[in-house]
């Protein structure tokens, strides 16, 4: 099923590039006039007059060994253009990952375990920050934290792993944001849905204590619904980083893939859309896969509805 | 629930609970206020904003707020208000667009899924799987990239990366709709499907489908603020919120906060009280149909 969602994905790709206005000869040449000489050499090497699919056929095979073709702005491989950027992004979506796991199934725990004013805040404050898009986040971070206290830089990337850090800081927050909040809601809910059940209030009333009783009970069932969304917002990230890296300026695969799509830079923009839609695809395998080993009634395959 | 009573008797609760949004609690009434206001705005706007939104004068750029501009003065010296007011335009029309288009489609898919199962269901079903390996943003950029920076490019890519998850949702609920006994009753006495599905499924799972449209349109508005953020979308000068904070953002870290903040909270504001209602509308369908 993985293999078949990305051969038609890299089809899609292929296909809506090879249909994109514009002549494939005029931008391999720059817009130079050719001699009909050197235009059939480029015909001939990159299979401009083979028919639709056997193009395609080509333009795989090359992409399975790896070369992605040429960046027509840069005049540099593709794949080297990605290496040098793919850390920043996968830097950035783990940062995030890890501040939407800690703080996000963290204050869900505490505002479901805990009823009260910690509670309600807690709803208050996340019902409004899942509905901040990213690049509202990244400008209110770079006023507070930036501008008015001066305590991480506003934009770039840093040098060494240190600085770097610093760097991605405010970026990874404000990637951050609305999933950390969708997640500390769900989590909320289903601590609270969980602790109501029958099996676990008649532990209550046989005496078990609470800690072991939310251990074995609680969190493991509420394990499952905290699995689906944290999986869910966490490979949508693959996506959202590109608005991120935008307002942060960041040297990042997405910012890059916007470029490529304003200039028209179609090699580029069909190897990193292939690289973030697989990327896209395998964590939510993994997702599927975990959430199979969390609950045994789910197998894998066969999806619950 | 019998099969003797009239559709239309059983269903008039129902209809009751969508078309009046109960006021239950002050979030619900602020988020009306809000979801309407903004919708007054984005019709009216061009007529409201006091000045002309795209007419730049440099000598009067990033000048706060005075006396007949209330939000001051953007990076090219224009009225920031007259410009959040005509941006409302594109801001809601465009998740509008999305939502419609998905919806029709998604709902569209999942009926025909729920009605013929077997090998339709299956196609439908591992289409949809496929379509789910784009994330919405993704799409939108390669469509901008094939057919050029613009809404409409945008729009039509962000409805079809939204169509999966509508049509997951109302497959589930088409089913158990498709499963009830009227619906075989009426089979017996001999009604199309066609008329099965437009007068009976679509308006019983109608509440569901509000409550997913309305969520939806919250999704749709961020995302496609964030294309246009990107330079994607809506295209200066013409005003849009997302191009708003793209265009200002330069004053975040000069001083002039406002004029990319602004947007930032229309957007934030809408959003928020999209999804209070969303919510609420989906606690009604659960409850209409339990």
């Amino acid at each position: 099923m993985l293999l078949v969602s990305l051969l038609v994905a890299s089809f899609l790709i292929f296909a809506a590039m090879y249909l994109a206005p514009g002549n494939p000869v005029a931008a391999l040449s720059g817009g130079r006039s050719l001699p009909p000489s050197s235009l059939r050499v480029l015909e001939q090497r990159y299979h401009l007059n083979a028919p639709f699919f056997a193009q395609y056929w080509y333009w795989l095979d090359n992409v399975l060994h790896g070369n992605l073709g040429i960046s027509i702005t840069l005049r540099e491989n593709v794949s080297t253009l990605i290496a040098s950027r793919i850390w920043t992004t996968a830097g950035l979506v783990l940062y995030s990952s890890v501040l939407i796991l800690v703080f996000g199934i963290g204050m869900g725990l505490v505002a479901g375990l805990r009823p009260g004013m910690l509670d309600t805040s807690t709803v208050i404050i996340t019902a409004i920050s899942a509905a901040i898009p990213a690049f509202v986040a990244a400008i209110v971070l770079i006023l507070l934290f930036a501008v008015k206290l001066g305590w991480f830089p506003a934009i770039g990337n840093g040098t060494g792993l240190v600085d770097n850090i610093r760097h991605l800081t405010l970026p990874a927050l404000a990637l951050a944001v609305s999933s950390l909040a969708i997640v500390a809601r769900v989590t909320r809910a289903s601590v609270r849905e969980e602790g109501e059940r029958e099996h676990v209030q008649t532990a209550v009333s046989r005496g078990i204590p609470a800690r072991q009783l939310i251990r074995r009970h609680v969190l493991r069932n509420a394990a499952i619904p905290i699995t689906t969304i944290a999986g869910i917002t966490i490979a949508s990230l693959i996506a959202v980083a590109a608005v991120v890296e935008t307002a942060f300026s960041l040297n990042g695969l997405g910012a890059y893939l916007v470029q490529a799509a304003q200039s028209k830079d179609l090699a580029v923009v069909q190897g990193i859309s292939l690289l973030l839609v697989t990327a896209f695809v395998v964590v939510n395998l993994l997702v599927d896969m975990l959430y199979a080993w969390l609950d045994p009634r789910v197998s894998l395959g066969s999806r619950a509805t | 629930m019998s099969t003797g009573v009239p559709a239309a008797a059983i269903d008039a609760p129902r209809f009751r609970a969508l078309t009046s949004v109960r006021a239950t609690g002050a979030a619900g009434v602020v988020s009306a206020i809000v979801v309407v206001a903004a919708t007054f705005v984005a019709v009216f706007g061009p007529l409201l904003a006091p000045y002309d939104p795209e007419l730049p004068n440099l000598d009067l750029a990033w000048i706060g707020p005075t006396g007949g501009h209330l939000l001051g003065f953007d990076v090219q010296g224009r009225d920031v208000l007259s410009r959040l007011l005509v941006g409302a335009q594109t801001s809601m029309l465009g998740p509008l667009v999305v939502v419609i288009i998905s919806m029709i489609t998604g709902v569209l898919l999942a009926i025909v899924a729920a009605w013929r199962r077997g090998a339709a269901d299956a196609v439908i079903s591992s289409g949809l799987d496929i379509l789910f390996a784009f994330p919405g943003i993704l799409l939108a950029v390669l469509a901008t990239a094939v057919f050029g920076a613009g809404l409409p490019a945008a729009a039509i890519a962000l409805s079809l990366a939204y169509m999966p998850y509508v049509a997951r949702v109302l497959r589930g609920a088409a089913f158990r709709e498709r499963s009830q006994p009227y619906v075989a009753a009426l089979e017996v006495q001999g009604a199309s499907a066609t008329s099965i599905c437009l007068r009976h499924l679509i308006p019983n799972t109608l509440p569901l489908i509000v409550a997913q449209a309305t969520i939806l349109f919250g999704y749709a508005m961020i995302d496609l603020a964030a294309i246009s953020f990107l330079g994607l979308g809506v295209q200066p000068p013409r005003p849009d919120w997302g191009v708003m904070i793209s265009e200002n953002q330069t004053g975040i870290v000069q001083g002039y906060p406002l004029p990319a903040l602004a947007p930032g909270l229309c957007i934030v504001a809408v959003v928020v009280a999209v999804n209070v209602l969303g919510e609420r509308l989906f606690e009604q369908a659960q409850t209409a149909r339990g």
